[in-house]
């Protein structure tokens, strides 16, 4: 995940000058130097973001376009079907919608937000795997398709209750967006891509801009009171909250889909007797999985006692038993229920809801009970 | 009268006779962040000089805290583990977090004083 963390290698994104401003601490994370938390501090930022709203940079994130050489939109999206287990042909135009790229063992090579913007494909993907991304389409998609990585832009996410009223001000469209509504749209006059989505759980919108009006943006949304910039820290037990898979942690590329619980993401024409069924890299093993069912799976664990579980702790059926079952894949504590909160893999047998579990932490057998996600209700607007 | 010195992994002790108050810096609670989690050693353990006695996590990480001289442990602060905010508004007062009996109090020798602690994190 952290690849390329060498000090000397780090990348900053256009808003770096503006975190430093703002008192940002600056932490290595996928290679480029970002705001772990401002002074404010993880927990009044989560908090804050669930309450008002939040600004998070998150220009390290990959951004693509994809064009069919042929013109049209069909044939970028026929042609991205071979590559993600998602229907992408009927995405339709303004709308956008969560998606993985499969390797041919059913893994995850990584996950992604895919946009149709009515003559190509916008897509968002991971900081950490986006020039593997970039070649992965290259590698495959080149022949009928023109791929072009959209390096001179920054990514600013608002999120939260408040984040509507907030870019209104900047963007009248901004309301009558719904969630997942993606395009192109002005944003105090800048040319933006705008999509009602986020990594919180929350209410919210990225907004794709010009690096070069980048600064100006963010700074126009934190003159609005209600707004707090966001670091890393806070996105993180956000979205852990709101039960959203991170990358590389929570799915990669020994976990399929289905072992993911993200079966709602793969609709029902690229499943077995669907119009487009299969045609994917990994398309055999994970159909199977949705046939015959997968021998684990991702749950949602709260703990009983106030210890965090964290990352990489082993998932026991019992007090005593020797052999664990499972493997915790992010955890820590979850402000807005000031609560623990984990996710992880176990076997399916042991995966229904209420079912009890123990973790391991510092030598101790912490109970858990497996729980729904998201944790924290989230609040889109359908 | 006491006497406060302080471990190069921002621990800090006041000394009253044979008996030492253990807590973390505020230097180390700002670097922590948040602190959401406190686990203390139960009362009657005998503490060896560097072992990990106590833990405290914020939202992002845990972190251990390391027993800063060897002892019996007398008394622990259970107020800490029931508000652990305590510890960023209060980390060298209320937020402390167990009492030991001084083994050996040569150990002592190794402690930075407040001027030291100061160099050493500035």
């Amino acid at each position: 995940m952290l690849a390329c963390d060498d000090k000397n290698s780090l990348r900053r994104t256009p808003l770096y000058g503006l975190h430093v401003s703002l008192g940002g601490k600056m932490v290595p994370f996928a290679g480029y130097e970002m705001p772990v938390q401002y002074p404010a501090g993880v927990l009044k930022e989560h908090l804050h973001t669930r309450s008002s709203a939040g600004l998070f940079d998150v220009s390290h994130m990959g951004q693509i376009a994809l064009r069919s050489k042929s013109g049209t939109v069909e044939d970028a999206a026929r042609a991205l079907e071979r590559l993600v287990p998602q229907d992408i042909v009927a995405l339709a135009p303004g709308r956008q919608r969560y998606a993985q790229f499969t390797n041919a063992d059913g893994g995850i090579l990584d996950d992604l937000m895919v946009a149709n913007f009515g003559n190509h494909l916008f897509l968002v993907v991971n900081a950490a795997c986006k020039a593997e991304d970039e070649a992965h389409l290259r590698a495959h998609l080149t022949e009928g398709c023109i791929i072009d990585s959209l390096t001179e832009r920054a990514l600013i996410a608002l999120q939260g209750p408040k984040a509507e009223a907030v870019l209104a001000k900047l963007c009248a469209e901004a309301p009558s967006m719904k969630f997942m509504d993606a395009g192109p749209r002005k944003v105090d006059g800048i040319d933006c891509f705008v999509s009602r989505s986020g990594y919180t759980g929350e209410d919210g919108y990225e907004i794709s801009v010009p690096a070069a009006d980048a600064e100006r943006l963010a700074k126009a949304l934190l003159a609005n009171s209600e707004v707090l910039p966001i670091g890393l820290g806070a996105r993180d037990s956000l979205r852990l909250e709101a039960g959203l898979c991170l990358y590389g942690h929570d799915i990669d590329t020994a976990t399929t889909p289905v072992e993911a619980a993200l079966e709602w993401s793969v609709q029902k024409s690229r499943r077995t007797g669907g119009a487009r069924a299969g045609g994917f890299p990994g398309a055999q093993k994970i159909l199977a999985h949705f046939d015959q069912g997968a021998s684990r799976r991702r749950v949602g664990l709260r703990a009983e006692g106030r210890a965090p579980v964290r990352e990489g702790a082993l998932l026991f059926a019992d007090a005593t038993t020797t052999e664990a079952v499972g493997t915790v894949t992010s955890g820590g504590f979850g402000p807005s229920l000031n609560a623990p909160v984990a996710m992880g893999y176990v076997p399916t047998a042991q995966s229904a809801l209420g079912t009890k579990l123990f973790a391991e932490v510092r030598g101790q057998r912490l109970p858990l009970t497996v729980a729904a996600m998201p944790f924290v209700k989230n609040t889109y607007k359908r | 009268m006491t006497t406060t010195l302080y471990t190069s992994d921002h621990e800090w002790l006041d000394i009253d006779g044979d008996v030492a108050t253990v807590g973390i810096t505020d230097y180390a609670q700002q670097q922590l962040g948040d602190v959401v989690f406190v686990e203390l050693p139960k009362v009657g353990r005998a503490l060896k000089k560097t072992e990990a006695a106590a833990v405290v996590e914020s939202v992002k990480a845990a972190s251990d805290v390391y027993a800063p001289i060897s002892g019996e442990v007398l008394e622990v602060n259970q107020a800490v583990v029931d508000e652990p905010a305590l510890v960023n508004s209060d980390a060298a007062g209320k937020a402390w977090f167990f009492k030991i009996k001084i083994a050996d109090k040569s150990e002592l020798g190794g402690l930075m004083d407040e001027a030291a602690y100061k160099a050493h994190t500035a």
